[in-house]
């Protein structure tokens, strides 16, 4: 049994031929494990490995990098409060202070009953909206400290459910066609394009020799 | 100066339509007929041509010529073009919009593009944040395939491309169009070392690669059906077109503003009621960051300046990735440049001693300073700090390091303890923020 699920491992078959080389499909992936699990676990960053042709170290070591990549347990809403100087300017630092209290936490940490992971992220271009919020990466603002926390209850409520998706999902729109162009078919077109322009420049020259 | 009135909207003209990102609303306004001409009616040369003549800037945040970028793609069997959706220089907000709202223009100017430098795929590098995006740009796709836009033999001219819309996953230096293709190919998104590794010479699986910028795409399709000449008739000199700018920070309408270039000054864009509206509150102009975080501060009497290239840079700044904050007189100069200062430290991707020690002591002696614990001969040392990440602290900067990231850590501290040394004085003698 595999650690994707039969539908995800099937998307993630999909996603690989997207790609000339499957390590390209690696952040793809590590997006898909999240939406099925919330974050990266062991089995499905070594399923990660097998797909993609690199080690389980590898998918770590990437994965690692990338801010919206989670290799721990994060909350069902990843509330991102942004402090970069557009929001600074606006009121960002005091609105973070503000969720900190409210929600009970430091940025970074996560409620206690896992509803919610704070962060203090930067510029997500949502700048003439400052200060701006991200949950799981929808985006909303300007808000004070008090529509932030009528925007907490109502996620708490599940009154946003159809905007915000839960904390994994990025996409809910996925490719219809898989690869309809094979590679090598590509290449013997350009290769005649190619010769084509070739041709066409010998003309041209040719043709201002004759002059 | 003045605008007139025939400026057309070459890269929003649809934003607020009604369903501006579905494919009903693009063909109804003129949507893929540009994609249809290039493909049925001329060769690749003469669209690289027409994209020349247009003399385009690309506006990413270099403003290299986007012609001028094709013509050094090196000769090979595989070549690639990747377009550049990253955007996360802060308060730009500009390509955040076009991915949401216009994705088929996107998706039509790359794939002329594709044509263009023959490209066996493309592929499109969007910012992981920007879900809703994503959503929107891969369902564009899935419309232009069923369309017959995108695939084998678009519109029966014997050309055939595949488009792939590639989300990121949050790392500010995956905008560095190497780091970009690091990251493409599942990497961690570590810049390579330029010159081997120009991307038009050894790009995406090392092969010759064209990357553009989201909005340098968007530019295309008008191009090709008005004619570059028409493109480079509006604008002043070298900078042609139009350019949107992201206009945020302390002005009653922050905004995204399509204008044409080198025609308004910044006074124009702040105050105009069509733009920015004036300062909020009627406040005063303390200073303002004319081209993204990476680029040196001007003060009030540079606003008028026009929003042209090279004056911006005659002038010891940059156009950059077409942001600009205002900041009025209620701001505390320490603490904006110490979140800017910040931020690079966060990004830093690590390779280089002067980026990766020298943004961690900035963003400390910053830091110090604002919360009051600050000694006035931090501020040599702050001078020393950015010196040693770009000798000189000069504009343009001097570059010691892998990518241009580190040179961008001192503009702003460095600005804001040239133009606002008493500010630093107070803030050391009080021990605190006077703003506060
Ligand atoms: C640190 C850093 C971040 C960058 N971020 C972006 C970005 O988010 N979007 C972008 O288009 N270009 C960005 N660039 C510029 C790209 O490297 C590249 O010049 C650009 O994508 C080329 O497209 P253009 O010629 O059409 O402007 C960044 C450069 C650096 C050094
Ligand atoms: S300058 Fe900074 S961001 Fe750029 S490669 Fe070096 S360490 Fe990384
Ligand atoms: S600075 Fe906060 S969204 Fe851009």
């Amino acid at each position: 049994m595999g650690a994707f699920s039969p539908e995800m491992r099937e998307r993630a078959e999909n996603l690989l031929t997207l790609y000339p080389k499957r390590r390209s499909a690696l952040i793809p992936l590590c997006h898909l494990a999240q939406e099925q699990a919330g974050h990266l676990t062991s089995p499905l960053m070594e399923e990660i490995a097998e797909l993609t042709g690199v080690t389980p170290a590898e998918v770590y070591g990437t994965a690692s990098f990338y801010d919206m990549l989670h290799t721990e347990q994060v909350g069902k809403f990843l509330v991102g409060v942004c402090t970069n100087v557009a929001c600074l300017l606006q009121g960002g630092g005091e609105l973070l202070e503000h969720a900190e209290a409210s929600l009970g936490v430091a940025a970074g940490g996560t409620t206690e009953d896992e509803m919610f992971t704070l962060e203090e992220v930067e510029c997500v271009a949502h700048c003439d909206k400052a200060p701006a919020v991200q949950v799981n990466y929808r985006f909303f603002g300007p808000l004070t400290g008090e529509s932030f926390d009528d925007l907490i209850a109502k996620l708490r409520a599940g009154e946003y459910d159809g905007v915000v998706p839960p904390h994994g999902t990025l996409t809910r729109v996925t490719r219809e066609n898989g690869i309809e162009v094979p590679l090598d078919e590509v290449l013997a077109e350009r290769k005649e394009m190619d010769r084509a322009k070739a041709e066409r420049k010998a003309a041209a020259e040719a043709a201002k020799e004759g002059n | 100066m003045e605008q007139t009135n025939q400026v057309p909207k070459i890269v929003t003209s649809r934003i607020g339509l009604e369903e501006s990102w579905g494919i009903k609303t693009y063909l109804a306004t003129g949507g893929y007929t540009a994609l249809r001409k290039a493909l049925t009616t001329m060769t690749p040369e003469q669209v690289a041509d027409e994209v020349s003549k247009s003399n385009l800037l690309g506006r990413g945040g270099a403003g290299f010529e986007v012609g001028r970028k094709w013509s050094m793609l090196k000769p090979g069997p595989v070549r690639y073009l990747v377009v550049n959706g990253d955007e996360s220089e802060p308060a730009t907000f500009k390509d955040h919009m076009l991915i949401e709202n216009d994705p088929h223009q996107i998706v039509e100017g790359t794939l002329i593009s594709a044509y263009a430098v023959g490209a066996a795929r493309a592929f499109i590098f969007v910012r992981g944040e920007f879900a809703l995006g994503l959503e929107r740009l891969q369902a564009a796709v899935n419309e232009a395939y069923a369309y017959g836009a995108i695939g084998r033999n678009i519109f029966g001219s014997g050309f055939s491309v595949d488009l792939v819309v590639h989300p990121g996953a949050g790392a500010y230096i995956c905008g560095e169009e190497t780091a970009l293709l690091e990251s493409l190919e599942g990497k961690r998104g570590f810049p390579r070392i330029k010159p081997p590794y120009f991307p038009a010479v050894i790009g995406l699986y090392g092969e010759p690669t064209i990357v553009n910028n989201v909005e340098s795409m968007s530019n295309i399709p008008w191009i090709v059906n008005n004619g570059g000449a028409s493109f480079a008739a509006l604008g002043v000199g070298r900078s042609t077109g139009t350019r949107i700018f992201a206009l945020a920070g302390h002005v009653n309408r922050p905004g995204n503003y399509e204008v044409e270039m080198a025609k308004l000054t910044f006074r124009d864009l702040v105050e105009r009621p069509e733009y920015g509206g004036g300062m909020r509150l009627g406040r005063q102009v303390k200073a303002f960051i004319p081209g993204g975080v990476s680029a040196p501060w001007f003060a009030p009497d540079q606003l008028d300046i026009p929003l042209s290239q090279d004056d911006v840079a005659k002038a010891g700044s940059m156009l950059g990735s077409g942001s600009i904050v205002m900041m009025d007189d209620h701001t505390c100069m320490v603490r904006a440049a110490w979140r800017i200062a910040k931020f690079f430290w966060r990004e830093s991707c690590g390779q280089c001693t002067p980026c990766r020690e020298g943004s961690g002591w900035i963003e400390k002696m910053m830091r110090r300073i604002e919360q009051g614990a600050g000694r006035e001969a931090d501020l040599d040392l702050l001078m020393d700090a950015c010196d040693n990440i770009s000798p000189g602290v000069a504009w343009p900067p001097q570059q010691t390091t892998i990518c241009v990231l580190g040179p961008s850590i001192p503009s702003s501290v460095a600005s804001a303890i040239r133009m606002f040394r008493d500010e630093f004085l107070v803030h050391i003698k009080e021990g605190g923020c006077p703003y506060e």
